[in-house]
């Protein structure tokens, strides 16, 4: 883990609200792993006063690393106007990323909206070869062209609730379709996204046995599992919580309480 | 004073410190989740998140949420206990030549003193400091430190059960928060702390629920310092024990405020989550401010405001 002021290699935009920005630094895309994240502090001002967290898409090279990111709220539009050569404080690489050893022969990731951040890292570290890859977006315009991120268009199975790309519908829907098809092929299912898709991932994995990992997203204060404001309820039967900055974000599905989600 | 440098050492009552700047409960774990970032020796001290009896779960999330300038919070005191502490954090807080300071808080009066029990004769423990922001479950949840004879209770049972100097962290959430500083003065309190999160909350408006799950929380952060700045001037003239600043400071110039409003030292919290190593920036801002001007001891500075 490292705090550095960090040179921005590029910041575009590459759908309709999601941009994609790569930073600067050997140590950190060194360092990084799928699943892992950073603290970035968009401004220098007060206001926003906490950094945010994201999702390491990938690395490049072995200097610059990515972070995928949409436009949401006051603190990642303001992410959205930094420029070629600008200077952001990074906090990371932070968290529990996926673990990549138990993949299997047959992974499958499937995310939802720029949920699909930390699953870019994950394809290309698994070898991509014998990996499905489900991405779901709002509609044309929100799909992100993964051939940014160093994939081919033929990798990845789209679909967008209006059905200007891919099936219409949910991503979910393509899941369930595969798992009808042959749920036995499928070894291990890595997920991130919103949470009625997460939810319905597990509704399909967890009968079936499946082992399942998923990237959390919640609310974040320090990144460095103190101040204990980003937990998530476990499964346990007693009530205990993970701190998503430490224990998580990626947990085994089976460990988290999904009524709390 | 060792070198050429202006001499940082401050004492705080009984507790000497070699800097001024602690760690604020509750932002800093228990010193390990910032080790990799921050050399923990070169703080005044590190107060610890706050301990109860026994393991606490918390608050169910959300527990934090943004606010102009600011931050609210409600982790409901969650922590791993006393017991786990002494075992399992302390022994390696001892390795850093920094101050380690316990912050404390109980569920009834009598909690309180067993907690100060449990830390009598622990090595490595410079001080308590007594949380009395919390609910008094036999006052109906009502907190203690609203009302200046609980607090007073509370400082009489810990001072009495355990043998550490005793640093009585105050809420803000009261009418004239001198009525509480005097009373816990008065029951035998070392040294003050203050002040603790105003309590405040946030609604979305979209879902029309709350941003907490816990309804209210603590603010914190910049939005909170000239309230903090306010009250220690107030209690610094209503008290003979030394008191520590904190809320909202941010930077060395932030301190600087505290320090010449009377504050003997500062704490530093929500910082944190910005700038990780924002007390040892603190630390070393005081140092270069009172070398460029000649300052030979920061603790010349402490309670010089000049009011017209």
């Amino acid at each position: 883990m490292i705090e550095q002021d960090l040179k921005i290699a590029f910041n575009r935009r590459v759908a309709a609200r999601t941009f994609l920005m790569g930073i600067w630094s050997p140590e950190m895309a060194g360092l990084s792993g799928p699943g892992q994240f950073v603290m970035i502090r968009v401004g220098p001002g007060m206001d926003p006063l906490l950094r945010r967290p994201f999702s390491i898409a990938g690395v490049e090279g072995k200097e610059i690393f990515l972070v995928l990111y949409q436009v949401v709220g006051r603190g990642t539009a303001l992410l959205s106007q930094v420029r070629e050569g600008d200077r952001l404080s990074v906090l990371g690489p932070l968290g529990r990323g996926f673990d990549g050893s138990t993949a299997g022969s047959d992974p499958l990731l499937i995310g939802g909206g720029v949920g699909i951040a930390p699953l870019l890292f994950l394809y290309r570290s698994l070898g991509g070869k014998g990996v499905t890859f489900m991405a779901g977006f709002g509609t044309g315009p929100d799909v992100v062209p993964v051939q940014e991120m160093g994939l081919e268009k033929g990798d990845i199975d789209l679909s967008t609730d209006d059905g200007a790309v891919g099936h219409k519908g949910m991503v979910t829907d393509l899941l369930e379709a595969r798992l009808a098809e042959r749920a036995g092929d499928v070894s291990t299912i890595f997920a991130c996204g919103p949470p009625p898709m997460l939810r319905r991932v597990a509704d399909l994995a967890f009968p079936r046995n499946i082992p399942f990992q998923v990237s959390l997203e919640t609310a974040m204060a320090c990144g460095v599992g103190a101040c204990q404001g980003c937990v998530v309820k476990t499964s346990g039967k007693t009530v205990a919580y993970y701190r998503a900055c430490r224990e998580g974000p990626v947990f085994d599905a089976r460990d988290v309480d999904w009524r709390s989600l | 004073m060792s070198g050429k440098g202006p001499d940082l050492r401050v004492n705080i009552g009984p507790l000497g410190l070699k800097n001024p700047v602690l760690t604020a409960s509750g932002t800093f774990g228990y010193g390990r989740e910032f080790a990799p970032l921050v050399d923990l020796n070169r703080l005044g001290g590190v107060v610890v998140k706050g301990l109860s009896l026994r393991p606490r779960a918390g608050n169910p999330p959300p527990r934090i949420v943004e606010t102009p300038c600011g931050m609210l919070n409600a982790i409901g005191l969650a922590n791993m206990g006393l017991e786990a502490f002494l075992k399992q954090e302390l022994p390696w807080l001892q390795q850093f030549d920094t101050a380690v300071i316990v912050n404390i808080y109980g569920h009834s009066i009598q909690e309180y003193g067993e907690m100060a029990a449990g830390l009598k004769g622990a090595e490595g423990v410079s001080a308590i400091e007594v949380n009395i922001s919390c609910p008094n479950v036999a006052a109906g949840g009502m907190t203690f430190g609203t009302d200046p004879d609980i607090s007073a209770r509370v400082t009489e049972q810990v001072l009495e059960k355990g043998d550490k100097p005793v640093m009585v962290k105050l809420s803000p959430n009261v009418t004239d928060i001198r009525t509480v500083a005097r009373a816990v003065e008065r029951a035998g309190a070392h040294m003050l702390s203050l002040i603790n999160t105003l309590t405040g909350m946030a609604v979305d408006i979209e879902t029309r629920r709350p941003k907490l799950a816990h309804i209210s929380g603590g603010l914190s952060g910049p939005a909170i310092r000239p309230v903090a700045l306010h009250m220690v001037h107030q209690v610094v003239g209503a008290v003979q024990i030394p008191v520590v600043g904190v809320g909202g400071i941010m930077d060395h110039r932030d301190a600087l405020e505290f320090l010449i409003a009377g504050a003997r030292a500062v704490q530093v919290g929500t910082a944190h989550f910005v700038h990780p190593r924002s007390a040892l920036d603190i630390v070393e801002g005081l140092e270069r401010f009172c070398l460029e001007r000649g300052i030979a001891r920061v603790d010349d500075l402490v309670g010089t405001l000049l009011c017209p």
